[in-house]
């Protein structure tokens, strides 16, 4: 093995031009060098050209960039000056990729066993006839179940976790010395993400692969990286050991980042981090950071840092690194507003029960149906005045689905929806009163499919109060300015269009319009998991805040456990469609709980390099839940025999309201 | 997939049997009929009944309907008005045309028509695609009869290699069509290859762009490798629909071609037929058109269906 780095990037500036012919640059004098073996995160928030540097390593730009100046080389060659068929000979060979988006990474018209027989055909110098075994050897390695039966599906009928299985078999078959890793694991739930980064780390052990991990996700990088470079803006603000980064990072950027995580075993609302980065080539002469930073004086905003050596051995970019020790004690992490569930009955939630399936008449005429389980059963929950409830599960749990039928836009197929006042509320939107209309209001997870791209915002906030309010010319404007002031965005918002406004930004308008309508319950569904952490600390923010101010229920749905943690007084866990567990918060995620709360919790990576996950449980994607007994009978590591196939668990209840729907006896669950 | 099958084919029946109601309803509207046609000015008084009691016209129209129907679906749609010939082996003869004219034009425009989208997408805003996408557009708002008459001057009246108009009759057998039909299938050519060229193209363009090419890319893929194997497959599926209606449009007649270069198709027939008011022909050819409609996008349906494993395997699974 010698000791020439395998990536090595120097000086790489890579840009784009705009409108008026100026070169705007996406990255700026980046370098990265990677031994052999090693592993290196970059982390960054959206724009900040982590992924364009990864790729970049592969030789390759996305469309409109160009390089400017600086050397990409991989084992000793510049990949910008090689051939076509050079690049095609590396590229999955010995660099491989691993796609942030797996199933919309494999090509859908080819079943898998061709796209990786394709793999080992161009990469390896194995015969034709050894290509399929190989091939089925491959996914057997990546600890996919049934090899043979995977190769002859199409990507669509795998779960994502089995798809970024496949993509890192893909990578595999041209014996890489290095990967490069792009948000791998970003949209796959706790523990499907915990089992593939398991499966990278055996992986870069057993055959020495260097590897580049890109993810905004601190807890990945921990995982999994030895040594982190942070981006800002297209530069390097700091590059360290992983231990040195994450738990005294030694730039504000990452300082504020770290603070902006909510964490598991922290219930307060963590610290978001004001004002966003500059559009490429928008800053000014100084430091990228200085608008957002605490520390800035005149020289940060009159002149650029450069990079740094500090005593510990890191590179930051930034003039007061020595100062960020008094940084700390600024920050202080803020208790959510919290309120008791004794409380009035919001909202109560009988029996509901929802099915998917609809019976047409053809399927009466042909097939003499049999209705397969409710999608969604037997949910019972009340929740009080001004309490907020979080609902967490992996996706396909039925987490959307219970509000969308509670927002009216789903027909339960049995079971009751009843708002403060015992009035059960009409099944469908059409069916209810404008007033039983407004006290319910919706925040979805992406605010670029809510919010109509061709309305302004002033338009999109009209709708709401015009609905409800009757409000028209002066009033309706001064009503407008005013939501947007309680979502901290100035008045001049009011004539843009939602297409230029950022993901955070957007989704405070949505966090307005639901508000507009002054409702009494707000379901929030997912909506921070599209935006970056720093966003969404701020967001989260925000919520607290209305709550303080409005006395509003929420119902939080998220799979991310620390994000409904950081909000939630009682928490809900749902499997299958079914609840499993539900009480407060401190007491869902304390010691005694059900064995799939357990496994989510164990799941869980914290942006610490000595905290590990405990895997416990496969992550197995089922399709439907079982007919009888437990839901979760087929992935419980603790189940006790056949008991939890055949009987329904009954509900137990432990203190303060904390109710476990499992078989196993509470003292014993406690013990686990 | 079977009972997807069933039910496609079930709706497909239910349209022509609704399109059959709608024809024979709309014909029963009109003023006069078969036999007020046939008299003309001595349709009155005692000879028009007796016409009307020979044509059977006297009973009530539910029962003219299911006999025309029951007719219908044998292949029998009687007799033209003058009494005597049968309309089945007359639509017979101008079927057999215009398939001949529609795979003239079909057998060069589609391949043609792929061949140039795939060439304009994947060379987009080139020297290219700017060329085959203007002249497109060009070959899109020519009207047919401008287009057919700058034909006739040139290949016909200037350079004489192609008769200007079709002096063939109708129920010749389909060789003595050739050469006669070329430039009628030019004209057509040009129209349809505008519409299919730029659906593949904006097709090609955005499968090109998706995440799955830009992996293969990056796993090392031969370009022309990823055109044909990865991109391509998808990005011809939306064609599949646009050749359907066009081929459902040629079946149909294509009535100013037809009339420009003499024709004798569906369409001319159409024409003639309103123009003698002969109503059993009018009803005869919209049941074809609409059949003809009903059937090939459905065969088009069940094509994207085999060819998309989104779609295949979803309907297997459900069974």
């Amino acid at each position: 093995m010698s000791d020439t780095p395998i990536i090595d990037i120097q000086n790489l500036s890579v840009g784009f031009t705009g409108r008026a012919g100026t070169t705007l640059p996406v990255l700026r004098d980046v370098s990265l060098s990677l031994k052999r073996g090693e592993c290196v995160g970059i982390v960054g928030e959206s724009g900040s050209g982590k992924s364009t540097l990864a790729l970049a390593a592969m030789g390759f730009l996305k469309g409109g960039l160009r390089k400017l100046e600086g050397r990409v080389c991989f084992d000793g060659e510049d990949m910008f000056a090689r051939t076509r068929t050079e690049l095609e000979t590396i590229r999955g060979g010995k660099l491989g990729l691993i796609p942030q988006n797996s199933g919309q990474a494999l090509t859908p018209t080819l079943r898998i066993g061709a796209q990786l027989i394709e793999a080992l055909r161009l990469h390896c110098d194995l015969p034709d006839a050894e290509h399929e075994p190989r091939a089925i050897d491959l996914l057997g390695q990546v600890r996919l179940p049934d090899p043979e039966v995977i190769m002859r599906r199409f990507p669509h009928e795998l779960s994502g976790g089995q798809q970024q299985r496949v993509a890192v078999a893909m990578a595999l078959a041209g014996e890489p010395e290095a990967l490069l890793l792009d948000e791998p694991t970003t949209g796959l739930d706790v523990t499907t993400q915990a089992h593939i980064l398991e499966l990278l780390r055996d992986l870069a052990s057993e055959r020495q692969v260097a590897m580049v991990f890109v993810s905004h996700d601190l807890g990945v990088i921990a995982r999994t990286c030895s040594r982190v470079l942070v981006m800002y803006a297209g530069e390097v603000v700091l590059e360290g050991p992983s231990r040195e980064v994450l738990r005294k990072p030694l730039h504000p950027y990452p300082h504020g980042l770290i603070a902006s995580i909510p964490r598991l075993k922290d219930p307060c609302l963590p610290v978001a981090l004001d004002g966003r980065p500059p559009s490429p080539g928008g800053g000014g002469p100084g430091c990228a950071f200085a608008n957002r930073c605490a520390l800035a004086d005149d020289q940060c905003r009159t002149t650029a840092p450069s990079l740094v050596k500090t005593a510990c051995g890191s590179l930051v970019r930034c003039f007061h690194h020595d100062q960020i020790g008094t940084l700390s004690n600024t920050i202080s992490r803020r208790e959510p507003a919290h309120h008791d569930s004794s409380g009035d009955d919001a909202l109560l939630l009988h029996e509901l029960a929802i099915s998917y399936h609809r019976s047409g008449l053809f399927d009466r005429l042909f097939s003499g149906s049999e209705s397969p389980p409710n999608t969604v059963d037997e949910i019972t929950l009340s929740i009080a005045q001004g309490e907020t409830l979080g609902l967490v599960g992996e996706s396909g749990s039925g987490k959307s689905t219970i509000l969308k039928a509670i927002a009216g836009l789903l027909k339960p197929a049995t079971g009751q929806i009843k708002v403060a006042g015992g009035t059960p509320l009409p099944a469908n939107v059409e069916g209810r009163r404008p007033e039983q209309l407004r006290r319910i209001q919706m925040i979805f997870q992406n605010p670029d499919e809510s919010l109509n791209p061709r309305q302004t915002i002033a338009e999109i906030l009209a709708q709401p109060l015009r609905l409800y309010y009757g409000l028209e010319g002066q009033a309706l404007f001064d009503r407008s300015v005013e939501l947007l002031d309680t979502v901290r965005l100035s008045a001049h918002y009011m004539d843009r269009l939602p297409s230029q406004l950022s993901g955070g930004e957007k989704q405070r308008v949505a966090v307005a319009r639901a508000f507009a309508a002054e409702p009494e319950i707000v379901l929030c569904d997912e909506i921070t998991s599209a935006l970056d952490v720093s966003v969404q600390a701020a967001v989260l923010e925000l919520l607290d805040d209305l709550k303080r101010n409005n006395d509003t229920t929420y119902i939080f749905v998220s799979h991310d456990l620390a994000v409904v943690r950081a909000l939630s007084d009682r928490v809900a866990v749902l499997y299958q469609g079914r609840l499993c567990e539900f009480g407060p918060a401190e007491n869902v995620y304390g010691s005694t709980s059900h064995p799939y709360t357990e496994v989510l919790l164990n799941a869980v990576l914290e942006p610490d390099p000595d905290e590990a996950p405990t895997l416990t449980a496969e992550d197995v994607v089922e399709l439907s839940p079982p007919a009888r007994g437990c839901p979760f009978q087929r992935r419980c590591p603790c189940k006790i025999g056949s008991q939890c196939d055949n009987d329904t668990p009954p509900w137990q209840e432990a203190e303060g309201g904390h109710m476990i729907r499992c078989h196993i006896p509470l003292s014993e669950l406690d013990q686990k | 997939m079977i009972e997807m099958l069933l039910r496609r084919l079930v709706l497909g029946f239910v349209t022509v049997w609704l399109v059959s109601v709608i024809i024979f309803a709309g014909v029963e509207l009109l003023p006069g009929d078969a036999c007020t046609a046939v008299l003309e000015r001595d349709a009155q008084g005692k000879v028009l009944e007796t016409c009307r009691e020979e044509l059977g016209l006297n009973r009530p129209a539910i029962q003219r309907y299911f006999s025309w129907a029951a007719g219908a679906i044998q292949g029998d749609f009687g007799v033209s008005v003058d009494g005597i010939t049968s309309i089945s082996s007359q639509v017979g003869l101008r079927v057999k045309n215009s398939m001949l004219l529609a795979a003239g034009a079909l057998s060069v425009g589609v391949p043609l028509s792929i061949f140039l989208g795939v060439i304009a997408g994947l060379w987009r805003d080139r020297f290219v695609d700017i060329v085959v996408s203007t002249t497109a557009i060009f070959a899109m708002t020519i009207p047919e009869f401008v287009s057919a008459t700058i034909l006739v001057l040139i290949f016909s009246i200037g350079l004489g290699w192609l008769p200007a108009v079709v002096l063939t009759p109708a129920d010749a057998p389909a060789l003595e069509f050739f050469p006669e039909f070329v430039p009628a299938s030019i004209v057509l050519t040009l129209v349809m290859v505008a519409h299919i060229m730029r659906m593949v193209r904006s097709s090609v363009i955005e499968v090109m762009a998706g995440d799955y090419v830009q992996m293969a890319t990056l796993k090392g893929v031969p370009y022309w490798r990823i055109v044909f194997r990865h991109a391509l497959p998808s990005a011809l599926l939306p064609a599949i629909n646009v050749v359907a209606l066009t081929v459902a449009w040629l079946l149909g007649g294509v009535v100013v071609v037809e009339v420009v270069f003499n024709y004798p198709g569906l369409g001319r027939m159409a024409i003639d037929a309103i123009s003698d008011r002969d109503l059993p022909v009018i009803q005869a050819l919209v049941m074809l058109v609409a059949a003809v409609y009903v059937g090939v996008n459905l065969l088009a349906d069940l094509m994207t269906m085999f060819l998309n494993p989104r779609l295949r395997t979803l309907h297997m699974r459900s069974k």
